[in-house]
């Protein structure tokens, strides 16, 4: 090498690579209000769509008139069930092996069920025809409780179901049953519970919520008549999978079909779904003949597309009086709504709940899932998590919690106490997975000195003997949360989505001058894709990340990928990245090895150039390589320089992490203040740590919200209580904290780059930080279990309850 | 339903059109005049992604009609800086890592450009205060926080240097 080549580290510096907070290349059309959402697409001669949505949870409908609406100028039709029975779109498959009205047929099993949709010019003539639509109902008992939907007299739900005792998942035992999923040993685990010396017993219950992302969900279909091409443009968070569920149920062929994931305003699981307004706007343009949009308002988006959690979990945990933890049972009824819409792998009915172990050495365990329907709107979907990690990370946070009252042991203590050691990885757990790695102990260690445990538990003292001589009115909360997840499905061998693997895709084109496209079967909804799958091949094919175009969400050009939820891009589609950039580099070796006239193996690769060993001052770099595969005959290799990576991954990944959340607590008003938040998160290797530190405030402010107000309220007649942002709480800046991030960093074993994915960890591990502050600061004066959201009026009602408001 | 004629100057251009007497603002300017920096996220005037500029306020552009903006100026994300070139708000932004999905960002920013006008040097608080009426579900604000307030700096720096 001659002094003029810079060194390899300043040569891997420009090239932006792996642990570099590269600034986003998405921002520069987003700042400046360029970005290109669903809506923001304008076709010509588009046709507006939207539904006529019941207002009853539970009917049966008598008649429907649309003389009136189709009377008012501007509208084109409206649709119902009866227009689309004949074409056997009335109803549609869901992702769970269930089926799901499109439009009612017959009965209505949720407030704002899609009833009929109307196509008109625009959204005003839109929302004027449908008030004009006249549907008579005969109201029906409404059943909203999960746990007596199982009663034997209770209220029938599904007659489409008559009859039948199974389902996608097995035996349904009771008409509103949908299916019951077990993992572990339950009669080896209710024996270690018998004979323990010590066993807590609590209902955790995770309520319904919503992912509530900022633009809510919409499509755009344009049927071309002339080329029979129909392409459907929406807000899909696996694009790929929409084109074949749509080829599947309209009879299209799915080379006739392109599906369009533009720019997406956030998805947190709300956009995994097939939604009926995706198939409405699709058969309304096949019938007009003219391109249709349909975008859901807030109320819409809040009623009927998606909900997440509504988990009762019912918990045993055992352990010996010296604390180390002996067994876990744990029992959910799970409220899927009127459908079982759950987006989960096909395999997984209650997803990846069977992680609910934690991140303790628990040696007997045992869960049972069964799934009931209610007349809710159907979703399940996983909000900011892996396949209702956030629903086990909670319930076994919470059993440690339970358990060092029990004990009388400090909590942070109990949980040390059984973590899995290091020296345990790869770790098989009770339930069945098999932990790639991990390092619980030191960033335990970390996490408590970082915030000053011990002092703190002090103050908390010197608080409450404050508290009791009626010195102060606030409480102070430790809330402890060590969590582990799931990620990054999954395996071909045992997870599919409709029988689809769930590997995942990237596919590299160098260009003649040594830049390059790189397509993949994800789609970014605001984590930074284009801006991350670049650093990751700069890395491994020595091209500068701002030469290289990230490209994903069109199905006509991008490989077939499963899509972007579960914390599974960077695990899956990071892989294949990795993968086909080693492809590239492969073949780019023997490119060098050619033009160098060496042997391949003579040649060692150096942050962007093939080097000849022991001969630095002779190299090709990617550049020279990249054109010579475009102007050079070379004996034995095809031209060109490009590469594909199906990547299916040997095992999950397991991220985990230790958050501590300090909460002061008015006990007269309920209100709370956040003093600090201290996460640390291990990911594994760290990408862009820029856009992990990001994904952690976010998630967390989504865990805040969860934890401390936000949630889908019915009443006892199936009303929606909480349909628009006015209810539904989203912090503002003002109500979110300032949060301090952390990291160790474990890699995967398995993975190409040991990278474990990030977004969701501070929602799996937030909620419980939160929720755990609120009961530590009460758990001085006797409380054990207090359902979230922790809103002003439940924590006033907590400490009512306490007998905190008469004493003091 | 009759039409009646609006005259309005939109980043700096006047223009003339006919709406509705019940058509909102936010219709009128991604509908009509095709700006679709501002965004829609909820129609009841608690997310903010619809923020624009009216005769030096920030509106929310969802709960304005197209007919309360007669006369009015408007500016929208599309207007604060010269087509294809960020201003310090955009540049801060992005710098600071201050957006992820970037669908309240247009109205995030507006109505921080608007902020700084009614406060050039605000503390943390005060920015959080006056960014409460625009939602982010992605970043936590926290970094938001930090590019507005990194904005400001700049910004008063270099009125300095020019006086």
């Amino acid at each position: 090498m001659n002094d003029l080549t810079p060194d390899s580290a300043a040569r891997a510096a420009k090239l932006k690579g792996l642990g570099c907070s590269r600034k986003r290349v998405e921002d520069v059309r987003f700042t400046q209000g360029k970005g290109n959402y669903v809506d923001d697409i304008k076709l010509p001669d588009m046709l507006f769509g939207d539904f006529v949505r019941s207002p009853y949870a539970h009917a049966r409908i008598k008649s429907i008139n649309i003389d009136a609406a189709m009377a008012l100028p501007g509208v084109i039709a409206v649709l119902t069930a009866k227009d689309l029975e004949p074409l056997g779109l009335h109803w549609m498959p869901t992702l769970a092996g269930d089926k799901q009205m499109v439009l009612a047929d017959g009965k209505v099993l949720f407030q704002g069920q899609e009833v009929a949709f109307v196509i008109a010019e625009d959204r005003y003539i839109n929302a004027d025809a449908i008030e004009l639509v006249e549907v008579e109902y005969e109201e029906l008992p409404v059943l909203t409780d999960a746990n007596k939907a199982m009663d034997a007299d209770a209220v029938v739900l599904r007659e489409d179901l008559a009859g039948q005792t199974s389902g996608a998942h097995g035996e349904r035992r009771h008409h509103n049953h949908i299916f019951r999923w077990e993992a572990g040993d339950e009669a080896a685990t209710n024996e270690v519970l018998e004979a323990a010396d010590v066993v807590v017993e609590e209902t955790v219950y995770y309520h319904r919520t919503h992912p509530c992302p900022l633009e809510t969900c919409g499509s755009v279909a344009s049927m071309d008549k002339t080329t029979g091409k129909l392409t459907l443009w929406g807000t899909f968070q696996a694009p790929h999978v929409v084109r074949t569920v749509a080829s599947l149920i309209s009879g299209i062929e799915e080379h006739n079909i392109r599906v369009i994931s533009p720019d997406i305003g956030g998805g947190f699981g709300n956009k995994v779904g097939v939604y009926p307004g995706y198939v409405c706007s699709i058969v309304a343009s096949i019938v007009t003949g003219r391109p249709v949009k349909w975008v859901e308002d807030r109320m819409d988006n809040l009623m009927a597309t998606a909900f997440a959690r509504d988990y009762w979990m019912k918990g045993k945990i055992s352990a010996t009086k010296e604390g180390k933890i002996t067994g876990l049972h744990c029992h959910v009824v799970a409220d899927h709504g009127a459908f079982d819409a759950c987006a989960d792998p096909t395999k997984f009915p209650a997803g990846f709940m069977s992680i609910c172990t934690g991140s303790y050495d628990i040696p007997t365990a045992w869960l049972g899932v069964d799934g009931v329907y209610t007349n809710k709107a159907p979703g399940g979907v996983s909000y900011r998590c892996s396949f209702r990690v956030t629903e086990a990370a909670y319930f076994i946070e919470r059993m440690i919690e339970v358990l060092a009252i029990e004990l009388g042991m400090d909590a942070a203590e109990l949980r040390a106490k059984n973590f899995i050691a290091k020296d345990q990885f790869p770790y098989e757990s009770a339930l069945g997975w098999e932990y790639d790695s991990g390092d619980y102990h030191t960033a335990w260690t970390k996490a408590l000195k970082a915030v000053g445990y011990d002092d703190l538990r002090a103050e908390q003292a010197e608080r409450i003997e404050a508290f009791k001589r009626g010195e102060t009115r606030k409480l102070l909360g430790i809330g402890l949360s060590h969590f582990t997840e799931i990620v990054g499905a999954g395996p071909v061998k045992n997870c599919d989505i409709l029988g689809m693997g769930m590997f995942d895709s990237c596919e590299i084109r160098i260009h003649p001058t040594g830049s390059a496209v790189a397509r993949f079967g994800t789609i970014s909804q605001g984590q930074g894709h284009a801006t991350t799958f670049a650093q990751i091949l700069a890395s491994e094919i020595g091209i500068a990340a701002d030469s290289i175009t990230v490209e994903e969400g069109d199905t006509d050009t991008a490989p077939y990928g499963l899509g972007t939820y579960g914390s599974r891009t960077t695990p899956v589609a990071g892989a294949a990245a990795a993968m086909a950039g080693r492809k590239i580099r492969a073949k780019a070796q023997m490119i060098a090895a050619y033009l160098l006239e060496v042997h391949d193996g003579d040649l060692e690769w150096d942050v962007d150039r093939f080097v000849v060993k022991g001969a630095p001052e002779q190299f090709k770099t990617m550049t020279e390589i990249a054109y010579a595969s475009y102007n050079q005959a070379i004996p034995g290799l095809e031209p060109g320089l490009e590469a594909v990576s199906y990547y299916d991954p040997p095992n999950m990944t397991y991220p985990f992490g230790a958050y501590i959340c300090v909460m002061e607590i008015d006990v007269d008003t309920g209100t709370h203040e956040i003093r600090q938040f201290y996460a640390l998160d291990d990911c594994g290797t760290r990408i862009n740590p820029m856009i992990i530190e990001g994904q952690i405030h976010g998630g967390l402010t989504e865990a805040l919200a969860i934890a401390m107000g936000q949630e889908i309220a019915y009443d006892d007649i199936g009303n929606v209580k909480t349909g628009t942002l006015m209810d539904f709480f989203l912090p503002t800046a003002w109500e979110t904290p300032t949060y301090t991030t952390d990291f160790t960093e474990t890699p995967s074993p398995h993975h190409p780059i040991g990278a474990k994915g990030v977004g969701e960890s501070p929602n799996v591990g937030g909620v419980p930080a939160f929720s755990n502050a609120v009961h530590d600061a009460f758990r001085p004066f006797g409380l054990k279990q207090a359902h979230m959201p922790h809103d002003h009026w439940r924590v006033w009602k907590i400490a009512n309850d306490l007998g905190l408001h008469t004493q003091g | 339903m009759s039409k009646m004629q609006i005259k309005l100057t939109v980043n700096g251009r006047e223009r003339e059109l006919l709406a509705e007497p019940r058509e909102l603002l936010i219709h009128l300017l991604r509908e009509e005049l095709n700006l679709t920096g501002p965004h829609i996220g909820c129609d009841t005037s608690h997310c903010g992604a619809c923020t624009v500029e009216m005769d030096g306020k920030s509106v929310k552009s969802c709960t304005v009609f197209a007919a309360q903006a007669n006369g009015a100026e408007v500016t929208t994300i599309e207007g604060l800086a010269e087509p294809g070139s960020l201003n310090v708000l955009q540049s801060a932004f992005r710098e600071h890592h201050g957006l992820q999905c970037g669908f309240c960002t247009p109205g995030m920013i507006t109505r921080a450009h608007r902020l700084l006008q009614e406060n050039p040097d605000p503390s943390e608080e005060e920015v959080r205060f006056g960014m409460a009426g625009n939602l982010c579900r992605c970043t936590g604000y926290q970094n938001i926080v930090k590019s507005i307030l990194a904005a400001a700096t700049e910004l008063n720096a270099a009125k300095e240097a020019a006086e």
